[in-house]
């Protein structure tokens, strides 16, 4: 008997959402909640593990299994979870503080062991649970609550710092854009390995408007660059000097996401670093390594299969033993 | 046995103990590794020392003052004289007192000349000569081989003098060396053996004969750490659920790590984490997978847990994380032994977050202990800290190996099928809630660290809600059924040592000897810290005077008196060096006269 296909209903949980009207994780909700039925994979077999954050409530939405961890220590908490299991789906949702300042560390490990989970950060350039503060990646001489003369430091740029941790798929992509977010999500979930997702999300109550020059339709259409693999990369020229800029003056360039070089895709990272402007969006990087823990489940299953009381026994009695009777 | 960290003296003490424990002697181990990695050779800093104390009845702990010294070079001699008792003999290695290596160990003049070792038994050998004698002449032996075999020497003539079997000791060399190596290890061996036979020097063999009272079955020498890895993988068998282990590198923690890594072959999968948050994370996240998820440490490293274990507290779900204690507080002494984390382990989160805390208190017994930890975690869904220590995890001891069949039970009921709705914060009658895993149809739920409703699971901030699950979550932990306190001697006993941890055999050890010069003393022992023994505050109050030795400024004294409204009196060290029996045979008779 086929299983009955599944819906996007089948991924609601009946906890009441509770973000602020107008927020972008809605609309990230909603994407993510209509995509999933397409991956065939039933709920149950569905992990959602997130950090402390607004972005850190979606675990409680999503009609799968779901842990709402502690700040930061998502990707460490998945972690273990994929060492344990290799037959879920695991996500997870970390905001920019959440992954950046406080899960930094995690982070960077969980993409380097190239552990299989998809990691996706809900970038809204500001502290929103609580209330305001400067983020990792809010912009130099941002006014906030906790820098009200100008933030003084210099923000990450997500994608940067995940191909530096030599991260297999990097891809950014925008909360309302109902085409382009699923693609990347199909992208992420069919990549074998560690996938690292920036999505651009709109907090409206403390950071309202910060990728307007991408979210807007009209001056969106103009700055959306989409990475295409295979395509040409619309408004971005290999100049004479070898570097990739933004404009028309030099070659054109046709993206290659499969390039085992990382500097390509680094390259395309750096071409704008705050959203105000012509971005890529798209996957950056789409590239094959070994998966953490991938070669060893078969030997520990079968290992553990055979681990009996005889077994145990025999461990137990290894080495120089004497017997008294 | 002393010499500098490149003499070999581990080699040479294991080599002893195994040769003592196929013998039949009763015996306790302690290696004394050096701070510094790589300290200058010769110094103080570089002695690197094992310990052992064996005899033809039960022995408690490694000895306090040993009866014989084999010293290697002036610096083994120097840090270790102090510790002899007055009388004993000294082994000294004569060839390695050049002027340059006396100066160096910080003597103005040889010890042996200047009166120093008056009162002792010195007996010098020219070890490094004598092995060098011996192994000239065997093929391919370079001078160098014949440096590095004088540990054996000196292996050889203890190994007479205590009579013990050398045909242990050679199938061990032979099995573990091959070549011209092989060939001078044991032919230093035997020379040293040789020695002690033919020498006039070391006129006496002294007889210790086997230990004719212990039980029955299967032993094998292990130290804590090793002990504890076994614990945990049976725990793993038993239960049938994988055991993932992770750690961040922490001395003396790191040596557990090391064991499981090796072991593949049980299925155990450890992972190295980037941080301890990291490690105990990963714990929580395989156990939320169904699996047994473990984590150790040692003091630094508890302090990053903490805010993970509260997790596991609120989740409610099963993690073991091992504390081996070391001198804190921060860096303290990293190398040095201390049971200092008690309070931590059972106070230091944020909220109220209740877990039961147990306590090893001998290397074999860490067996049990971390069995049993994982047991209540598994069985009540709850984080459990076991305290372990790095005199009790470096330490060993002869373990009567237990039959896999005999172990308790471990049944995880896992939750695969629910008549309605499913609701995680249900609970039976142990007050656990269902553990339910990833991949199970019908039961996916979302959890969490905000406040749950009770039943449902879902996030409450009501007040009467969070007050009952706050109770909830105590009454679980207090709940946990541990065995009552058992005494040690006679139940009117004068006095009461109450002691917890590794400090189990020196209090034993103290106790008897008052007890053989006519003390009235008795001894219990806390392996339960949370919750304690229902008999305990009942215990405490039928003796006139209660003793609490421990290696902190009294802790366990603190807690005791807190919870049962008892005068306790506390013997505090926190010298970075287990108890002594003899000191506490000390403080006993202070108090029984
Ligand atoms: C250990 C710890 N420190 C601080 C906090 C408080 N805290 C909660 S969320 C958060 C920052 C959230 O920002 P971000 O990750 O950008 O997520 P957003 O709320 O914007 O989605 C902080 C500092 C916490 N929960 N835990
Ligand atoms: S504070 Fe900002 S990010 Fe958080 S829910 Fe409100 S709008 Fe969304």
């Amino acid at each position: 008997m086929a299983a009955p296909e599944l819906t996007k209903a089948d991924f609601q949980s009946d906890q009441e959402t509770r973000w602020c009207p107008g927020c972008g994780d809605y609309a990230v909700l909603a994407a993510v909640q209509a995509f999933f039925p397409e991956l065939g994979i039933p709920p149950e077999r569905i992990m959602f593990v997130s950090g402390i954050g607004c972005a850190g409530r979606f675990a409680y939405y999503m009609d799968t299994y779901g842990m709402h961890g502690i700040h930061g220590r998502g990707p460490a908490l998945a972690t273990g979870l994929a060492a344990a299991r290799d037959d879920l789906s695991i996500w997870v949702v970390t905001g920019d503080g959440d992954a950046l300042s406080i899960g930094g560390n995690h982070l960077i490990h969980a993409l380097r062991r190239n552990v299989p989970v998809k990691i996706l950060l809900f970038n809204n350039q500001i502290y929103g649970l609580t209330k305001g503060q400067a983020s990792p990646t809010s912009e130099r001489g941002k006014v906030t609550k906790s820098t009200p003369f100008g933030s003084i430091d210099a923000p990450f740029n997500p994608l940067s710092l995940a191909l530096g941790a030599e991260a297999t798929f990097v891809a950014r992509t925008i909360d309302t854009d109902k085409q382009h977010l699923p693609a990347v999500l199909r992208a992420a979930a069919a990549h074998d390995g560690a996938a690292f997702v920036e999505i651009y999300q709109n907090c409206p109550v403390f950071n309202d408007g910060a990728f307007d020059a991408l979210r807007d339709k009209r001056r969106g259409a103009i700055n959306r660059i989409y990475l295409e693999h295979g395509a040409p990369i619309r408004g971005v020229v290999r100049a004479a000097d070898g570097t990739l800029r933004l404009g028309d003056d030099g070659e054109p360039v046709v993206h290659d996401a499969h390039r085992e070089d990382p500097s390509f895709a680094f390259a395309l990272s750096r071409l704008s670093s705050t959203p105000d402007g012509p971005t890529p969006i798209g996957v950056f990087r789409d590239v094959q390594r070994a998966v953490s823990g991938r070669d060893l489940f078969a030997e520990l299953q079968a290992a553990r299969a055979g681990a009996t009381d005889a077994s145990l026994d025999a461990l137990m009695r290894s080495g120089d033993t004497w017997t008294v009777s | 046995m002393a010499g500098d960290s490149g003499d070999g003296m581990q080699l040479a003490g294991s080599r002893f103990t195994d040769a003592t424990a196929v013998f039949g002697n009763d015996l306790a181990t302690l290696p004394d590794f050096p701070a510094e990695i790589r300290a200058p050779a010769g110094t103080v800093a570089g002695v690197s020392a094992f310990q052992i104390h064996f005899a033809s009845r039960d022995i408690l702990t490694p000895g306090d003052a040993p009866d014989v010294l084999v010293a290697m070079n002036p610096a083994a001699l120097k840090a270790n004289v102090a510790l002899l008792r007055r009388g004993a003999t000294i082994l000294v290695n004569e060839d390695a007192f050049s002027v340059r290596a006396i100066q160096k160990a910080g003597y103005q003049q040889s010890p042996l000349e200047d009166g120093t070792l008056d009162g002792f038994t010195v007996k010098r050998v020219p070890m490094s000569s004598l092995t060098t004698r011996a192994v000239e002449g065997l093929d391919g032996v370079s001078s160098r081989d014949a440096q590095k075999a004088k540990n054996l020497f000196a292996l050889g003539v203890l190994s007479w003098l205590y009579d013990r079997p050398t045909d242990v000791t050679e199938r061990w060399i032979r099995g573990r060396f091959k070549g011209p190596v092989g060939a001078a290890n044991l032919a230093a061996f035997r020379a040293g053996w040789s020695f002690g036979e033919t020498s006039e020097l070391i006129d006496v063999q002294v007889k210790v004969d086997p230990n004719t009272d212990v039980a029955p079955g299967t032993y094998r020498n292990v130290n804590g750490t090793e002990a504890t890895a076994l614990g945990l993988i049976a725990a793993s068998v038993k239960s049938g659920l994988p055991l993932v282990f992770g750690a961040y590198p922490i001395t003396p923690a790191s040596d557990l790590l090391h064991a499981l890594a090796r072991r593949h072959d049980m299925g155990v999968r450890t992972i190295q984490a980037e941080d301890e948050i990291a490690a105990a994370s990963m714990a929580v996240g395989a156990a939320f997978g169904g699996a047994l998820g473990v984590t150790c440490t040692s003091g630094p490293g508890l302090d990053l847990k903490t805010e993970t274990i509260g997790l596991a507290v609120m989740l409610e779900l099963p993690l073991v994380v091992i504390d081996v204690q070391r001198a804190g507080p921060s860096t303290g002494m990293p190398t040095k032994t201390e049971q200092s984390d008690l309070l931590q382990a059972l106070y230091g989160r944020h909220g109220e977050s209740p877990l039961p805390v147990l306590a090893a208190s001998s290397p074999g017994q860490c067996f049990e202990a971390v069995y049993e930890a994982a047991r209540i975690a598994i069985t009540y869904r709850t984080p459990v800290i076991l305290l372990s220590d790095l005199f009790v995890a470096n330490s060993s001891e002869p373990w009567r190996i237990p039959d896999a069949a005999s172990l308790p039970p471990i049944d995880p009921r896992l939750r695969t099928t629910t008549s309605g709705p499913f609701l995680p914060y249900t609970r039976d009658d142990n007050l656990a809630r269902p553990w339910a895993v990833p991949g199970t149809p019908g039961l996916a739920h979302r959890i969490g660290g905000l406040e749950k409703a009770d039943r449902t699971g879902a996030i409450s901030y009501d007040g009467k809600n969070h007050a009952r699950m706050t109770k909830l979550r105590g009454d679980k932990v207090d709940g946990i059924e541990v065995p009552d306190l058992e005494i040690h001697g006679e139940a009117d006993a004068d006095l009461l040592v109450l002691g917890w941890g590794s400090s189990y055999g020196t209090i034993r050890a103290g106790a008897r000897r008052v007890r053989e010069g006519g003390g009235r003393v008795a001894t219990a022992h806390l392996r339960h810290l949370r919750p304690m023994p229902a008999n305990t505050g009942a215990l405490l109050r039928t003796f006139e005077r209660v003793l609490v030795p421990e290696m902190n400024s009294g802790q366990l004294a603190h807690e005791l008196r807190a919870r049962y409204l008892v005068n306790v009196e506390s013997y505090g060290k926190v010298e970075g060096q287990p108890l002594l029996p003899s000191e506490l045979e000390q403080e006993i008779w202070q108090r029984l006269s």
